[in-house]
């Protein structure tokens, strides 16, 4: 990691004083030795949800070291969640004020219509997410540990390490918000090293926070290690991706790059080199197929509310990055890149879809239905419309929630030893617990994407995006994709309505108020879209266009 | 206003409908509410259900009255009045509003619906005083009444729709009031089944004006008739009759409405006899406009009338069961109204008569019917009875004066109505003349006969009965009805005499229905004498009765059946394999089809959908093998992934 953090500390201040002077050559130490560098304007009204997201995990750093122990659950809880509502008021402050879209920060981070669909869509999605981490009446104490590595033998594997009750590690919680910083910053990013710096800052807690499981710690750790080493990896893509398009453009900034592939009297070689090792390191983040191998064995092994942050919130920011970079800085190069994503959409679509049908985790199965869902999105990101733009962003609002809700309800299904995760465990469970089963229904139907569900809408918006800007073929498979997904999905609602409940089945957890909270949000989201999309297609609509 | 100064058409002008008739809502929402009450109400109603049945129906018909003696008092080119209720579909190129017509045909119909139903809802209070579930029936009652209203006062074909499915429901559910018994239920899917076959033709039909003249109501379609080619006239005209047959018992599609005597009798008498099946005539009468337009459509109209008319009297004759004898004369009367509706203008207003007084001496008989087997522990074999009436004097002398109405006896209803049919019929130039009125005259004879039979071996001759024990083991003790029973026979044998005389005389109902019909045209010279025609039908009619006397009268009458018979009685014992007609043609290929589809669903659709199951979970299966768990290798995948990316573009770049 060494030699990695050289290389980003000495690209770094190249794109400083690329940022600054768009320099084209000459030395740019020498610009960082005289000292000119004047101070950037800040628009702090613009990026206010942001500091303020990363101020709350810095207190949250605080509290965890200065706060007694005892204390320091409900204290998170309480920052957490403040924070999250102060960032949400500072937006919501914002949002009303203006929507025009700014770059500020010396044009690193532009503040425009996407940005602030895709802000709005984390900081609900990460008020779930924390109230699902919170919970600490489905599991006696929090889904999490409350003393890092334990090591094997030390505890019998599948049962809690013995601490009291409340003895959970509550660094979860800066940690989760340092993520959603970063994860805000990732949307709003427009230079590629920005970019890249946002993706380290939202990817490091994450692998932190795959680990900490409270039961099945090896199968947690495991997924922790995994996760770390493949984003690493696809780190080093990214990075690699992006010194080849400096070398191409001569600048990181998105706009530069665009102009750049206007002209024509640069090396393609560069260009294309780059942008694939670049797209390689965000389809990696977003599960998108053949890069998704990381997503069954983390979703799995990660505790739920982290998997259920994961799969929400990471994919969000995600395909953010993917819109605006493909949009912004790649449009004029499209034609030659367009049908290389085209066959990864549809691998991702064909594997998310045919491997999903042999799980036997309920976990499992819904990632592989993340990597079919991926490969939607990726059809819609590929359309570079407005329609495929504010569908895009419509399919991740809509998503978002309903696997947020999905990984809630797996998690009240419980046995002796923890989540019920085997589908062969569900078997029946409508007889036990009817609403627990309508409610699971009515999430898969969305992911299904039924009518009468956001599913459906996001669906539909994205498929007629592609088709209007002429990739019917694509939609086709895409469809073709989603019929096969359907009968996975089809498959749990026959087992919980059909099966005869197994004698030793799981039992469902009553749930306390904020898993009940964090499942109501994205059912009723999910309905609410499905029901009367105008609300959300109205913001994702017309002149979403991204800051120059 | 400037007035036309043509020649008269059949549609009059069409005025609002003002004062009294502003409510004329009521007509349907009464019987409607009646309905709804009890049925939601459930038990709690039990014990006035039946009162309440009766009022909303008693009251309706109070107001019907009303109605109608406020429309006669117009002149009579403003008797056909409209009354907008709602917007009911409103869907862009699709108005249709919910609107009642009342013109003197809807009013005409009005009353015998609410008469009549009157009557039989009275009498049912005595008929099912034993039954647990009274209340339901009268509900069941209650949506016909209020469903018959709403296709004889509706002001469009849609409407009309509405009401024609609303008094099927009703049908089904009232044939299969008796549930419990197999051929109860049998019969209601039977009835429902096929009346769906005749549905499907209306609605084909109302398609059909719709895609013409973008409209369903009744004074648009009829007034832009001249619109339709004479294809698609003969096409509507053909189709609305498929939906008249179905309805009305008409061949091919006559072999529901004998089983439908399953259910209980008053429902026979009300729905099976004297109303419903009678929706068939008012559908051809009531687009007169369009059968005008149409010559092949009447005489195919004209045909089927006289083939059912004589396929009903045929297997009349042969039935040993009191209510399927009366039955298959209906199916026969109804064909002499079909048949008289298909003679265009000579006719309409002929059917009607017919229709009316069909009514009165139909229920009254079936009533009658009704209570002989309701004192003979329901038994409805004819062969277990005989000699009744010294024990039911108030049914003998009531069935005895519809008996003779129904077969034409001079002076009573029947005579006036029916004659003035076959004298129609005769009054057709050449062929037609002879075929419709030799089948219409030759229907009147055998009319006679086997009413004749029925009369003889129910109420006269060897009370064979006293030897026999019901079914269920008990003594007959045959014994009159109570007066909540006899009362409406009474008055429904009081129509069978008088309502001919009242219509005929001065051809009153004709006049009355002009401004709906158009004007009754009379024969000027037919094939026979005017004279001649009554006179034959009276001869033949006594000679029917005289050889049904011989055969049954005078011999004595075998308990059961004989078996060893001829070929004719067999054939008509058959239905005159109706239903072997409809099994062969309609049920044996649908069978096939539906044979044929199952084999390519299961082996083609199923085997293309469960091998491609298998197919994807095969791959499934082997590609899950690739997900090993190991970092390494899923390094390499991405690493593999990338390259690939990369080969591509540039392979789409440089290539």
């Amino acid at each position: 990691m060494s030699a990695l953090s050289v290389t980003v500390s000495h690209t770094v201040s190249q794109a400083v004083s690329g940022g600054v002077a768009d320099a084209v050559s000459g030395a740019p130490w020498a610009v960082l030795a005289q000292g000119s560098v004047p101070a950037p304007e800040v628009d702090y009204g613009a990026i206010g949800a942001m500091l303020v997201v990363f101020a709350g995990a810095c207190l949250g750093v605080l509290v965890e070291a200065f706060f007694p122990r005892h204390v320091r659950w409900s204290s998170q809880v309480v920052l957490s969640l403040l924070t999250i509502g102060a960032a949400g008021v500072t937006f919501g402050w914002y949002v009303g004020r203006s929507t025009d879209p700014v770059t500020t920060l010396s044009g690193t981070i532009a503040i425009d219509r996407p940005t602030l669909f895709l802000w709005g869509t984390l900081l609900a999605l990460a008020l779930g997410a924390v109230l699902l981490i919170a919970d600490r009446s489905v599991e006696p104490g929090g889904s999490f540990v409350g003393h890092t590595a334990v090591a094997r033998g030390g505890v019998r594997e599948g049962v809690g390490d013995g601490a009291a009750p409340g003895g959970m590690r509550t660094e979860i919680f800066p940690l989760t918000l340092f993520a959603l910083g970063g994860m805000m910053v990732f949307c709003a990013a427009n230079d590629l090293l920005t970019m890249f710096v946002a993706l380290e800052v939202l990817s490091l807690p994450l692998y932190l926070m795959c680990g900490l499981a409270r039961r099945r710690r090896l199968l947690s750790q495991e997924a922790a290690v995994k996760y770390f080493l493949l984003g690493a990896f696809a780190s080093a893509f990214f990075l690699y991706g992006l010194a080849l398009l400096y070398g191409y453009a001569s600048s990181v900034k998105l706009s530069a790059i665009a102009e750049a592939t206007a002209g024509n009297d640069r090396s393609d070689t560069l260009l294309y080199v780059g942008l694939g090792l670049l797209v390689v390191g965000l389809l990696f983040k977003g599960s998108v197929g053949p890069f998704h191998t990381w997503t069954p064995d983390v979703y799995q092994g990660a505790p739920t509310p982290v998997t259920a942050f994961m799969a929400a919130c990471t994919k969000v920011a995600a395909f953010g990055g993917i819109v605006r970079v493909l949009n912004v800085a790649f449009k004029a190069s499209s034609w030659e890149w367009r049908g290389v994503l085209w066959a990864v959409a549809i691998v991702s679509m064909v594997v998310g879809a045919v491997l999903g049908l042999t799980q036997t985790d309920i976990k499992r199965m819904i990632a592989y239905s993340s990597v079919a869902h991926a490969g939607f999105l990726l059809v819609g990101s590929i359309a570079l419309t407005e329609q495929g733009r504010s569908g895009t962003l419509f399919y991740l609002l809509a998503y978002g929630f309903t696997t947020l809700a999905a990984f809630g309800v797996i998690s009240l299904v419980r046995a002796g030893d923890g989540e019920a995760t085997h589908l062969s465990q569900w078997a029946g469970l409508a007889k036990r617990s009817p609403l627990t089963a309508l409610v699971f229904t009515f999430l898969l139907l969305a992911l299904a994407g039924i009518p009468l569900t956001s599913g459906f809408v996001g669906k539909f918006v994205v498929f007629t995006a592609a088709v209007e800007d002429g990739m019917a073929p694509l939609v086709v498979v895409a469809v073709l994709a989603s019929a096969v997904a359907a009968f996975f999905y089809l498959r749990v609602v026959v087992l919980m309505y059909f099966s005869e409940p197994a004698s030793d089945g799981p039992t469902v957890t009553v749930p306390g108020v904020f898993t009940t909270v964090a499942i109501t949000l994205g059912v009723l989201v999910t309905l609410l879209l499905g029901v009367y999309p105008a609300v959300a297609l109205d913001w994702a609509g017309p002149g979403l266009a991204f800051a120059p | 206003m400037i007035l036309a100064d043509g020649p008269a058409t059949a549609v009059a002008e069409v005025g609002a409908a003002t004062g009294v008739a502003q409510f004329a809502w009521l007509l349907v929402a009464l019987p409607a509410f009646g309905a709804a009450v009890l049925l939601l109400g459930g038990r709690r109603t039990n014990a006035w259900g039946h009162l309440l049945g009766c009022l909303t129906v008693i009251a309706a018909f109070g107001y019907g009255l009303v109605l109608f003696l406020d429309s006669t008092g117009l002149p009579s080119a403003e008797r056909v009045r409209e009354l907008h209720l709602f917007s009911w579909i409103p869907v862009e190129a699709l108005q249709v509003d919910f609107g009642l017509r009342l013109d003197p045909l809807s009013l005409v119909f009005v009353l015998l619906i609410t008469g009549v139903g009157a009557a039989i809802h009275v009498y049912s209070i005595g008929y099912m005083a034993g039954d647990a579930d009274r209340r339901k029936f009268f509900a069941y009652l209650n949506l016909f009444v209020a469903a018959m209203l709403v296709l004889v006062l509706g002001n469009s074909f849609v409407t009309l729709y509405l009401g024609w499915e609303g008094v099927g429901l009703a049908s089904y559910l009232l044939i299969a009031f008796w549930h419990h018994r197999p051929e109860a239920a049998t019969a209601a899917k039977k009835a429902f089944v096929m009346n769906r076959v005749g549905d499907v033709g209306l609605a084909i039909a109302i398609f059909m004006m719709f895609r013409t003249l973008g409209t369903t109501q009744y004074t648009e379609v009829f007034a832009r008739a001249g619109e339709f080619s004479s294809g698609e006239l003969l096409a509507i005209t053909l189709l609305l009759l498929l939906g008249a047959c179905g309805k009305s018992g008409q061949f091919p599609l006559q072999a529901w409405l004998p089983d439908a005597m399953a259910g209980p009798t008053p429902v026979s008498a009300l729905i099976h006899a004297a109303t419903m099946v009678t929706a068939g005539v008012y559908l051809v009468a009531r687009a007169n406009p369009l059968y005008d337009l149409s010559p092949d459509g009447r005489l195919v109209v004209t045909a089927i009338g006289a083939f059912t008319l004589l396929i009903g009297c045929v297997i009349g004759c042969a039935y040993d069961d009191f209510k399927k004898v009366l039955a298959y004369s209906t199916v026969s009367q109804i064909g002499y109204m079909i048949l008289a509706v298909g003679l265009g203008s000579f006719g309409y207003a002929l059917g009607i008569m017919h229709l009316l007084t069909h009514g009165f001496f139909k229920a009254g008989l079936f009533l009658g019917a009704g209570s002989v087997m309701h004192g003979m522990n329901d038994e409805g074999d004819i062969r277990r009875m005989g000699g009744l009436w010294r024990h039911m004097p108030i049914t003998f002398v009531t069935w005895g004066l519809g008996y003779l109405a129904l077969v034409g006896f001079p002076g009573l209803s029947g005579f006036f109505s029916k004659d003035a049919i076959i004298e129609a019929a005769f009054g057709q130039e050449g062929w037609r003349g002879w075929v419709f009125g030799g089948a219409a005259l030759l229907g009147a004879g055998l009319t006679a006969f086997y009413m004749t039979r029925l009369l003889l071996m129910v109420f006269f001759g060897e009370k064979r009965w006293e030897r026999l024990k019901s079914a269920d083991g008990r003594d007959y003790h045959p014994h009159e009805s109570p007066a909540v029973m006899t009362v409406p026979m009474i008055l429904l044998a009081v129509g069978s005499v008088g309502a001919g005389v009242f219509l005929a005389s001065g051809d009153r109902l004709a006049t009355w229905l002009t401004p709906s019909l158009g004007a009754l045209d009379k024969a000027e010279h037919g094939v026979l004498p005017h004279a001649l025609v009554p006179v034959l039908t009276v001869a033949l009619s006594a000679l029917g009765a005289l050889v049904a006397w011989l055969v049954v009268g005078r011999r004595p009458v075998p308990v059961e059946r004989p078996r060893r018979v001829s070929l004719p009685v067999r054939a008509a014992r058959a239905d005159l394999y109706g239903n072997a007609l409809n099994e062969a043609l309609v049920a044996r290929p649908g069978v096939w089809l539906s044979r044929a589809l199952v084999y390519v669903d299961n082996k083609g659709v199923d085997g293309l959908v469960n091998g491609l199951a298998a197919l994807l979970g095969g791959t499934s299966g082997r590609l899950r093998r690739l997900q090993t768990g190991f970092v390494r290798s899923y390094a390499l995948s991405m690493l593999g992934g990338s390259v690939l990316v990369i080969a591509a573009l540039m392979v789409v770049r440089f290539a």
